[in-house]
């Protein structure tokens, strides 16, 4: 209990250093929003004062901050230059959309992953294990642009898959089921590339972590008391493996909002990338800022997640003994 | 008498990264009758692990059974399928590792793996599984089980982790038992009460066991037949009172000697030198055409070193292969 | 081998002395408890030059933790051990590293004390380098010179740990331990994990050694019948304290104390026909 009480509170400190960093870092960034208004030359220079006055962009960043603060618990973190509402629903509108893609694709990969670092891992050192090694040496070594790239000009030859957008355009006038497969059809490249930039380190990782497990005396001795082969893997192997995996599983979690940015600016998913883009090109301070928080919330909690699954899936770290 | 188990003529061997064949069993062969508790007396490098393994084909991939059989309830255990033998593992012969604290799952409880090996070789409820797994826990820690059995490994001490492995090995009521070096790790007083286990299994469960180890005192009151291993092959073979008290394999002679017995009474034997056997056994020194042993034996012989001994019946229950037998 | 006046001999200084030596371990429990555990409480003894004391006791008799102090790995607690008249506890950390040399330590498992990277002649110069006493071209004819004293063959300098023999990896983890001319040697159950027919060996190496370098050594172990044969006097340890001390002859013929009769009984003998005990 106390391991987690103190997780928690190491968790919590952390969003709070990240979010004064973010803060800091953005506000103190060279140009502000209504740089690019002031050389409009139909805007007058006092307009853009009045402005800045009124978004409070002049006053001290101490005070701004609190003032954000105050915002963010009032649940609407800021309000946005270029859309002119609070930030909150606009970020979760995108964030949403971001986090279909993501977790279609990050339960796609671990479903992979798993099997098949398990099989190559039983194999290890002989040649279908070697050849997968390779794949996904080639794999990783394929930049996630090309690769997104690639799809889309897969999608633009064939014809057989939208190139970009959550939906088409009549999407309203579909009916239920078309719209679902409307949706998955748009979904699929995305997801494609997602998986397919995942894959290679899942798969290494599963790999080298049940591969070093099988080699243990106790695998040996549950053999020999006569545990069935899907027993001895899926139970006795992966539950031993598990501590390597969990804290990876962590990080998957963990960047579910962050992890698919480029995909979704190539793909024109209108996720959380694009407007991060777009708000940081345009200095839109608080999205940028709200952007950056929620992320940082996911990746904490990710790996607080993966803190707790250890806590649970390792007795040993249960019992805390202490100096020996 | 019918045997229990029939091993005949086992040779194994090691391919070494290099590619050559590194013989670790020759032309091992014994039998084992119901009810009997059979030591095999072994030191590193005589291949008594690699028996243990290879009974049950649990070898490594670079090991090798080039000949030999293992006739066990009518069957050749070593021509017989791999799922052939998936039942028998654990079902009908149990294999016990050394090393208590690496032959236990590390983040599973102690009850769910004991109940793995029930639910293993036979299908049956959870809740029958359950008191089935108390009941087995029962017989090797009568006040404890349900303690023990929520306990993780980690969390008990070595004599603890040792009867868990017994727990394990009998869960399913099997006909023979091998123990390879049970006690090795333990302290003296544990390593006495886990041979009092053994015992007390044997007479309740009427089980043949076989106990590997390379201490020859721990079988003394407790074997009922001692076998000896060296380089691979059986050196001696007889009645446990018989070899221990009077050795006939000038190995086995030599290696009784070499243990200390100043508690016995023998005042001026303190600090004076062991009487130890010379040299080192290495795989290289064992050729074909010589007896194992000859390189460090104080009794050697011209004809030691041009072949190999056969098996000579000292009496109908004592064989040893050794040249000074032979006429 | 030692006659019964030299240990009797008022006028030898012991080369070691624990006096009160106590550690104390504490242990959080997951409730935020904490329990005390005194793995060495009030630990009294001494060595005399040349002598071997034999400290036995079962698992958690606090035995390796008193190897560890005597080796200066562990502070104690309280209590002072003296080496050669000065109490190593005292010690500020520049002077200790004078004496460190001259206590060394052989562990039950040399698989787990010799590095596995380097091979036999790089592990018995490393402690020249470290010390920096030897000139560099003296150190590889001391090494191989060390290699013969404990009897392997200079075929072994380049060999890694991996490919010894349990008997051979025991004998170059004592060779090591003798690269620095120590006056003490801690074996902390160095005999245990080998095969019978090989301690004997060790076992004798031990004994040639004390003889021939006037080695002192504390022998922790076990295994009574080989303290027996070993020790000069041996000290049984139960809990954290020294339950009996004395000659071996005394402890051995009139164990006085639970513990010490406990061990014995449990010591597995092999049945020598009446001919082979000289009564």
């Amino acid at each position: 209990m106390r391991y987690l009480l103190r997780r928690t509170v190491h968790a919590l400190f952390l969003v709070l250093g990240v979010s004064i960093l973010a803060f800091l870092f953005t506000a103190l960034a060279p140009g502000n929003y209504f740089d690019e208004m002031r050389l409009n030359p139909q805007i007058s220079p006092e307009a853009v004062a009045a402005l800045r006055a009124q978004y409070e962009l002049d006053r001290p960043l101490p005070l701004r901050y609190l003032s954000w603060m105050n915002s963010v618990l009032h649940g609407q973190m800021g309000y946005s230059f270029a859309y002119n509402s609070p930030v909150a629903p606009i970020l979760f509108a995108r964030a949403r959309n971001t986090l279909l893609l993501t977790i279609t694709a990050t339960l796609i990969a671990w479903a992979i992953a798993l099997p098949l670092g398990i099989w190559s891992a039983e194999r290890f050192g002989r040649l279908p294990d070697r050849l997968l090694t390779w794949a996904t040496a080639a794999l990783l070594i394929v930049p996630d642009l090309a690769l997104t790239l690639g799809l889309l000009v897969l999608a633009v030859r064939t014809g057989w898959f939208p190139t970009g957008g959550m939906t088409s355009l009549d999407f309203g006038s579909l009916p239920p089921g078309g719209k679902l497969r409307d949706l998955a059809l748009h979904m699929t490249l995305p997801v494609v590339a997602l998986v397919l930039s995942a894959l290679p380190l899942l798969i290494r990782h599963v790999r080298a972590a049940v591969a070093e497990v099988l080699d243990a005396p106790f695998m040996l001795a549950a053999k020999g008391h006569g545990i069935p082969r899907r027993t001895l893997l899926y139970h006795y192997a992966l539950r031993a493996a598990a501590n390597p995996l969990i804290s990876l599983f962590g990080f998957s979690i963990g960047a579910l909002l962050s992890g698919s940015l480029l995909i979704e600016v190539v793909m024109s998913w209108p996720g959380l990338g694009p407007l991060l883009l777009e708000s940081i090109l345009s200095r839109d301070l608080y999205v940028v800022i709200g952007g950056v928080l929620l992320s940082t919330l996911f990746l904490v909690s990710g790996n607080f997640l993966a803190d707790i699954l250890l806590y649970w899936a390792d007795p040993r770290i249960r019992t805390e003994s202490g100096v020996r | 008498m019918d045997l229990v188990l029939g091993i005949q003529h086992l040779d194994v061997s090691y391919r070494s990264r290099e590619g050559y064949l590194r013989p670790a069993l020759t032309g091992v062969s014994f039998g084992m009758k119901p009810r009997e508790i059979l030591g095999v007396l072994g030191e590193s490098g005589s291949g008594k692990s690699t028996l243990a393994t290879a009974i049950v084909r649990l070898l490594p991939p670079n090991a090798h059974i080039t000949k030999g059989a293992v006739h066990f309830e009518g069957k050749d255990l070593l021509q017989a399928e791999l799922q052939e033998l998936r039942p028998i593992r654990g079902g009908r012969i149990s294999l016990i590792f050394q090393e208590p604290s690496l032959a236990l799952h590390p983040t599973l409880r102690v009850g769910e793996q004991v109940r793995q090996v029930l639910a293993a070789h036979a299908a049956a409820s959870k809740s029958a599984l359950r008191e089935k797994t108390l009941q087995v826990l029962a017989t090797v820690f009568p006040e404890e089980a349900e303690r023990i059995s929520r306990s993780y490994p980690h969390q008990l001490s070595g004599g603890q982790r040792q009867r868990v492995l017994i727990a394990q090995a009998i869960a399913c009521g099997p006909r023979v038992i091998i123990a390879d070096e049970p006690t090795a790790s333990l302290d003296p007083t544990t390593q006495m009460e886990i041979l009092g286990v053994f015992r007390t299994l044997k007479e309740k469960l009427g089980l043949a066991m076989i106990f590997i180890t390379h201490n020859p005192a721990l079988l003394a009151d407790f074997a009922d037949r001692v076998m000896v291993l060296y380089g691979g092959r059986v050196i001696e073979l007889g009645p446990a009172a018989t070899v221990l008290a009077s050795p006939r394999h000038p190995y086995t002679k030599a290696l009784f000697q070499s243990i200390p017995s100043s508690l016995e009474g023998r005042d001026n034997s303190r600090k004076t030198r062991l009487p130890a056997i010379a040299g080192d056994w290495s795989p290289m020194s064992s050729r074909q055409e010589e007896c194992s042993f000859a390189p460090r034996c104080a009794e050697r012989m011209d004809v030691c070193s041009a072949r190999e001994p056969e098996l000579v019946s000292l009496s109908e229950t004592h064989t040893v292969s050794c040249f000074k037998y032979e006429e | 081998m030692k006659s019964e006046e030299s240990i009797a001999d008022q006028d030898a200084r012991p080369i070691l002395k624990v006096a009160s030596l106590a550690k104390r371990y504490t242990k959080r429990s997951l409730g935020g408890r904490r329990e005390e555990l005194f793995a060495l409480n009030g630990i009294d003894f001494s060595i005399l030059p040349g002598t071997t004391l034999a400290v036995v006791g079962e698992s958690g008799s606090g035995k390796s933790t008193l190897a560890l102090c005597v080796a200066c790995l562990e502070r104690p607690t309280s209590g002072s051990i003296w080496f050669e008249n000065r109490d190593v506890v005292t010690l500020a950390e520049n002077e200790r590293r004078e004496i460190r040399p001259q206590i060394q330590l052989v562990f039950q498992d040399p698989a787990n004390s010799l590095n596995p990277r380097w091979n036999a002649l790089q592990i018995l110069i490393e402690p020249f380098v470290l010390q920096k006493t030897i000139k560099n071209g003296e150190r590889k004819e001391r090494a191989f010179s060390l290699l013969e004293r404990v009897g392997l063959s200079s075929q072994i300098a380049g060999r890694l740990p991996s490919e010894l023999s349990g008997g051979q990896r025991q004998r170059l983890a004592i060779a090591r331990a003798l690269t620095l001319e120590p006056k003490l040697l801690i074996l902390d159950e160095a005999l245990s994990a080998l095969d019978c027919s090989v301690q004997a060996q060790i076992a004798n190496l031990l004994m040639e050694l004390q003889s021939s370098l006037g080695m002192t050594y504390l022998f922790i172990t076990h295994d009574l019948a080989m303290a027996a044969q070993l020790a000069d006097e041996i000290a049984v340890m139960s809990r954290g304290r020294i339950v009996e001390h004395g000659s071996a002859e005394e402890v051995l013929r009139e164990p006085k104390h639970e513990s010490t009769r406990h061990l014995l009984a449990a010591v597995p003998r092999i049945p020598r026909t009446p001919s082979s005990v000289i009564g």
